[in-house]
């Protein structure tokens, strides 16, 4: 009885749906316009004044071509190019890498396994400049808490990490990755959940488990989020501040400067805003590809990662 | 969110490989341990030294004693003088960044999702472009703009710019998390004569309370965690956050980082106990639509 009902009411509600014009679901009426309007204003007068208006600015601000060309006979930039790729390409890569195989140990279901994901998860809730100023701490001189392990195991004088470039370097970029590791295993590990069990146990029957489980059955099903989440995160790490800031600031020499603490030095500690601003701006052709890719692929299936 | 999964192993393959498995996943664990709580014991490391100058160059603090934290209570030391002041401040500015996100946020998710405003798509698109965006390329021009508003060395600045940036992460979880709710309730709370306001406030704002949860904490701690612009927008020392004041001891000729390192321990504190507290709301906000940390 119940079933017959609850498809009768189903059909009901369908037709009825389909005749009756709903109110707010086609074209809005009169004083509904307004107030639909009324309430989108205050957020697009925030994008206008605060996001729109910034942005003009900094184009005009960096327009001028004779910038680009100081800028790019500046031997500091060229090294802070190479350093923002080496930044970006490794640090993205190998993080998310390591965020989508541990997103696989934090499936257990054991209680300390899920104990250990909520300590895990820490460093994404601390602040960064908190943070990569205890790394930093940990690295400089020679009584940091690194040499002092360093001493404490091999019995010898640890090395002096902030005066070669490439452990300066190699300092931000395990920085960055313990700083965003945990976000990105949080995203993997939704979509791992996400994935129906009738998959496995099918795979499971077929003959695909362990690692053959991880090659064909979890990567392809994670491939899409995999490449938002690692073109995503690409976006935003060409554009990080704190972690070289803080963890090396640029020592030695400013040979470990990123894009952004590149362009933050040369308006403000040398008083050149168009030339920080070109600086970041010459970060563009990388930017831009990449945002209309994503733009494409998070429209074609909504917002959800 | 149901985090509930059974492992589809056949009995005796599990039985055998149980050992080695555990074997590996605890030495993974204890790893990830280490890992994630070495810089989180440095901290503590340098902020329970009495020994304002020099490192202790050893793993274990030498005499912990709980001195440096006593002297951020008082605030008895010159670059702290205004601590409690600069807290408030920084309170302030989280505070106000997460009301007005949520109540920006909400309206334009209403009004886009809700009310089918007629080329909403634009804005929601916009909205996302925004998202992407990495704001220490906008800084800049920024700082600029707002001398131009007559808005330097002022907190409302600093706000205006955290929401700015929170709120297009708002829009694209509340219009997500709203098609979870039937259309219905909106029409028939109209036909019964409720105008748009009306919606808003009975219906749309109680019932979408988890996302709106999710949304405010992400902004509270998105104006909290932020250092850029916090310390390129504030200048003189009674607007100044408690992030800008860290940065100080790094320009002052002496450098006692035990003081440092114990603001910055109790700087920590809020956005642990949020964490540990609200850790559904933000991984749920997180599970609807990606986040910036």
């Amino acid at each position: 009885m119940s079933s017959t009902q609850q498809v009768l009411g189903f059909d009901r509600s369908v037709a009825v749906g389909r005749l009756r014009r709903p109110s707010w679901r086609g074209r809005l009426q009169g004083s509904d316009t307004t107030w639909a309007i009324a309430f989108v204003v205050p957020y697009v007068a925030v994008f206008f004044v605060f996001v729109i208006y910034p942005v003009v600015y900094g184009l005009w601000l960096g327009s001028d071509p004779a910038l680009y060309g100081l800028l790019f006979s500046d031997p500091t930039f060229l090294t802070t190019a190479i350093n923002t790729l080496l930044f970006v390409a490794v640090g993205v890569n190998v993080k998310m890498f390591l965020a989508f195989l541990l997103s696989g140990y934090f499936m257990s279901r054991s209680w300390w396994v899920r104990s250990l994901l909520a300590i895990y998860l820490l460093p994404w809730a601390l602040p960064a400049l908190v943070v990569f100023t205890s790394i930093h701490f940990m690295l400089v001189t020679q009584w940091g808490l690194l040499d002092s392990l360093w001493r404490a195991v091999t019995g010898a004088d640890g090395p002096l990490f902030m005066t070669s470039q490439w452990i300066a370097m190699t300092a931000n970029i395990v920085a960055y990755i313990w700083k965003w590791m945990p976000f990105w295993t949080l995203i993997f590990l939704a979509a791992r959940m996400a994935i129906p069990q009738d998959i496995y146990e099918a795979a499971d029957i077929d003959g695909a488990t362990g690692f053959k489980r991880l090659i064909y059955v979890t990567f392809p099903l994670l491939a899409n989020v995999y490449l938002v989440s690692t073109v995503l995160s690409t976006v935003w790490t060409l554009g990080d501040f704190p972690t070289v800031y803080f963890v090396s600031s640029g020592a030695p020499a400013r040979l470990t400067d990123v894009l952004a603490t590149y362009g933050f030095r040369e308006a403000f500690d040398f008083g050149y805003p168009r030339l920080g601003v070109a600086a970041m701006m010459s970060a563009l052709p990388v930017l831009i590809p990449l945002v209309i890719l994503l733009m494409r692929r998070v429209q074609m299936r909504g917002v959800q990662l | 969110m149901s985090l509930a999964f059974t492992a589809p192993m056949p009995a005796r393959r599990q039985r055998r490989r149980r050992p080695f498995a555990r074997a590996g996943a605890v030495v993974i664990g204890v790893g990830l341990l280490i890992w994630t709580l070495l810089p989180v014991y440095n901290m503590l490391l340098m902020a329970l030294d009495s020994d304002a100058d020099e490192f202790t160059g050893s793993i274990w603090p030498p005499d912990p004693n709980l001195d440096s934290f006593r002297s951020v209570w008082t605030e008895d030391y010159w670059l702290m003088e205004h601590f409690w002041h600069q807290f408030a401040n920084s309170l302030f500015l989280g505070v106000g960044t997460m009301v007005l996100t949520v109540l920006i946020g909400s309206l334009a998710s209403f009004s886009l999702g809700r009310m089918r405003l007629r080329g909403g798509w634009i804005i929601s698109d916009v909205a996302l472009l925004t998202y992407m965006l990495p704001t220490a390329f906008l800084v800049i021009p920024f700082v600029h703009v707002m001398h131009w508003y007559g808005l330097s060395d002022s907190l409302w600045a600093v706000i205006a710019a955290q929401v700015a940036f929170a709120t297009p992460y708002a829009i694209l979880i509340l219009h997500q998390y709203g098609k979870l709710i039937p259309m219905e309730l909106d029409e028939s709370a109209k036909i019964d004569g409720a105008s748009p306001l009306q919606v808003y406030l009975r219906i749309y704002l109680p019932l979408m309370a988890p996302a709106l949860v999710a949304v405010g904490v992400y902004a509270l701690l998105l104006a909290w965690n932020e250092y850029l612009y916090q310390y390129l927008l504030l200048s003189s020392t009674p607007n100044m956050t408690v992030a800008v004041a860290i940065n100080q001891f790094f320009d002052s000729d002496e450098a006692p980082w035990n003081y440092m390192m114990a603001i910055a321990i109790i700087y920590t504190l809020p956005p642990v106990a949020i964490y540990f507290a609200l850790r559904r709301f933000m991984v749920a906000g997180l599970t609807m639509g990606g986040v910036r940390g």
